[in-house]
């Protein structure tokens, strides 16, 4: 049996070049045909692939007009960059994919729960036989172990992640937290959004138009308060958003030391999405006070992306046990359960194999 | 024989600080498990020793500045045991453990462990005021621990600097709460070391007197201004350093139980 897999990703191809061959619903009944044993169709925004067993080489060609969505295209002629990995380098392939690693933002989990639900289809419609089952079952346990054992898919990586992921590290639950968002505009919105999906249960909205506000907080669960307010409502709140259209700074350490006096053992988390800035940067020196404007929030993504990428050699290295194991497990013969996947001492202690 | 037992013990915090000191340079910082585990091997293995010269000495080991160093290295590490899972705080391991090295290695290293002779019989009031006061020091060594992490976690945020560390550090409101419990936890045991200092019978000596009242002042500060928002909780993590830091070398200057209740 050959096992291998053929696909288009960010890496290879652009959008237009990928959107060509993204497959369908009968891809899979399709590339039976072609003489494919076992087929799956994993279909991502950035990355079409398959991945298949068969008894006889299948080419690219062949596999590439199964994938095309237009009649009018014949991939042999137009020569789209597929890749092509065959056994072992099929199966490092998959289990860096589901892990993560080679997605356009490392260590990025969307790529889990794609793989999971490409999986269940391709299963229910009888297209995985016991190789890919295995495959996919073992790709998916690699996944868990890599971001369980290492770092890869720590620290947020986008403007509302960081602004959560900060909060989180002063505040614990955030279901405590009271929260204004002043500025009623669709990044504070998608931050408000943010927040209330992780537990903010008190969320204020501030803006200029009162009715802008009132529409903002009824569509994300808060309530509107007037905008001259704002400042009142700093003493009892734990997480400000800014994200006005002030062209001069509505917040300077003299306006807010008094505020502070009153709340002296509590933190205040302020993010500032605005461009031009409406907190003073001279804020953030103030005790207590964590400011994060627009420029050090994407700092804190650069330097999240940044230990990630210093995990991949780490994340590599379980991937590497693991693909040496399932060959092993598989060129051994199906019947015969992998002594490594049930009792493998890398199952319960990837890191010191990868220490090694 | 028992200071074989110490010797295991400071091997196993040793084995933590190490398997620290590893995962920090591989980026892969997931100490806990095994750091709750190899301190509290080591937790074991002190309280051995503890008990094994308890018993050849006929009372509390306080005897010498050898055996206090143990004894306040055992009583980090109970701190620990008690303090660390209730507040998920078991990366606290990572910091305690090179503390205990610290205190049993100097134990072990220094020419401390002195025999002085027979003055009198044992004095329970005065064991149990003793070793009172060692285990409120042990609060305030891991009230000094937190404060450190605290600091750490808020240099962090303030320069926008995020380390791999950050990620494995409680949140900053957490680490406060811990430290303040600390202190009251600490001071709650101290002041009853004190009182009982007064129930042994025997006049107590000038510098310790002066040194406990001086120690207990300084926490009832602390204590004080975090209750009225004097200080900050930056300032609070500070003074706690400080604090320990000032209540250990005082245990320099004191001559504990040796002097009134010698070895038999």
């Amino acid at each position: 049996m050959n096992l291998f897999c053929l696909g288009l990703s960010h890496h290879t191809a652009d959008v237009a070049t990928r959107e060509q061959f993204t497959g369908s619903a009968t891809t899979e009944s399709i590339l039976r045909q072609t003489g494919c044993a076992e087929a799956l169709l994993l279909t991502t925004c950035n990355r079409v692939e398959v991945y298949a067993v068969s008894q006889k080489r299948v080419s690219t060609d062949e596999i590439a007009r199964c994938l095309t969505r237009r009649i009018d295209i014949d991939p042999h002629d137009y020569a789209p960059p597929f890749y092509r990995y065959e056994a072992e380098k099929c199966v490092q392939h998959l289990f860096r994919v589901a892990s993560g690693l080679d997605s356009m933002v490392v260590g990025e989990s969307e790529i889990f729960g794609q793989s999971k639900k490409a999986y269940e289809s391709a299963r229910t419609s009888g297209a995985v036989g016991p190789y890919l089952h295995r495959l996919f079952q073992r790709a998916f346990r690699v996944a868990k172990q890599v971001r369980t054992h290492t770092d890869i898919a720590r620290g947020a990586v986008s403007v509302g992640s960081v602004a959560i992921d900060l909060a989180q590290r002063i505040f614990g639950k955030l279901s405590e937290c009271k929260v204004l968002v002043l500025g009623a505009g669709e990044t504070s919105e998608r931050t408000a959004r943010a927040l209330i999906s992780r537990g903010v249960r008190d969320l204020r909205v501030a803006n200029r138009s009162i009715e802008r506000a009132g529409e903002l907080a009824q569509a994300v669960g808060g309530r509107a308060v007037l905008f001259d307010e704002w400042a009142t409502q700093c003493r009892e709140i734990d997480i400000l958003i800014t994200a006005t259209a002030s062209e001069t700074p509505l917040l300077t350490p003299g306006e807010l030391a008094p505020m502070l006096r009153e709340r002296l053992d509590r933190p205040l988390f302020i993010i500032d999405i605005a461009v031009p800035r409406d907190v003073d940067p001279g804020v953030n020196e103030m005790e207590g006070v964590y400011l994060y404007d627009i420029d050090s929030i994407r700092s804190v993504a650069e330097q999240s992306l940044a230990l990630r990428r210093q995990q991949i050699a780490a994340a590599e290295a379980i991937i590497a046990e693991h693909v040496a194991d399932f060959v092993d497990s598989i060129s051994r013969g199906l019947n015969r359960p992998s002594q490594a996947a049930e009792h493998s001492p890398l199952g319960e202690n990837p890191l010191r194999a990868s220490e090694l | 024989m028992d200071r074989y037992l110490l010797i295991v013990s400071t091997v196993c915090f040793l084995a933590a600080v190490v398997h620290t000191i590893v995962e920090l340079r591989a980026g892969l910082f997931r100490p806990m498990r095994f750091n709750f585990f190899a301190i509290g091997l080591g937790f074991i293995f002190q309280t051995a020793f503890l008990s094994v010269r308890g018993h050849a000495l006929g009372r509390c080991p306080l005897t010498n500045l050898f055996e206090v160093f143990v004894f306040l290295a055992w009583s980090v590490a109970l701190m620990y045991m008690l303090v660390g899972p209730p507040y998920r705080l078991s990366l606290m391991g990572a910091f305690t453990a090179p503390l205990v090295v610290l205190l049993q290695g100097f134990a072990l290293v220094a020419p401390i462990d002195i025999r002085h002779p027979v003055k009198a019989p044992a004095n329970p009031w005065l064991e149990f005021h003793a070793s009172i006061s060692i285990v409120a020091y042990g609060a305030f060594a891991l009230a000094c621990i937190a404060g450190v992490m605290y600091l750490i976690q808020e240099r962090q945020l303030k320069t926008h600097q995020l380390h791999s560390i950050f990620y494995h550090l409680p949140p900053l409101t957490h680490l406060f709460a811990t430290i303040t419990r600390l202190l009251w936890w600490g001071f709650a045991l101290y002041t009853l070391g004190i009182v009982s200092g007064f129930f042994t019978g025997h006049p107590l000596p000038r510098v310790q007197v002066v040194a406990a009242i001086g120690v207990w002042l300084l926490y009832a500060t602390i204590l004080q201004g975090r209750h009225l928002r004097w200080f900050a909780p930056r300032r609070v993590a500070t003074l706690c350093i400080i604090g320990f830091s000032v209540a250990l070398a005082l245990l320099w200057g004191i001559e504990f139980t040796a002097e009134m209740s010698p070895l038999p």
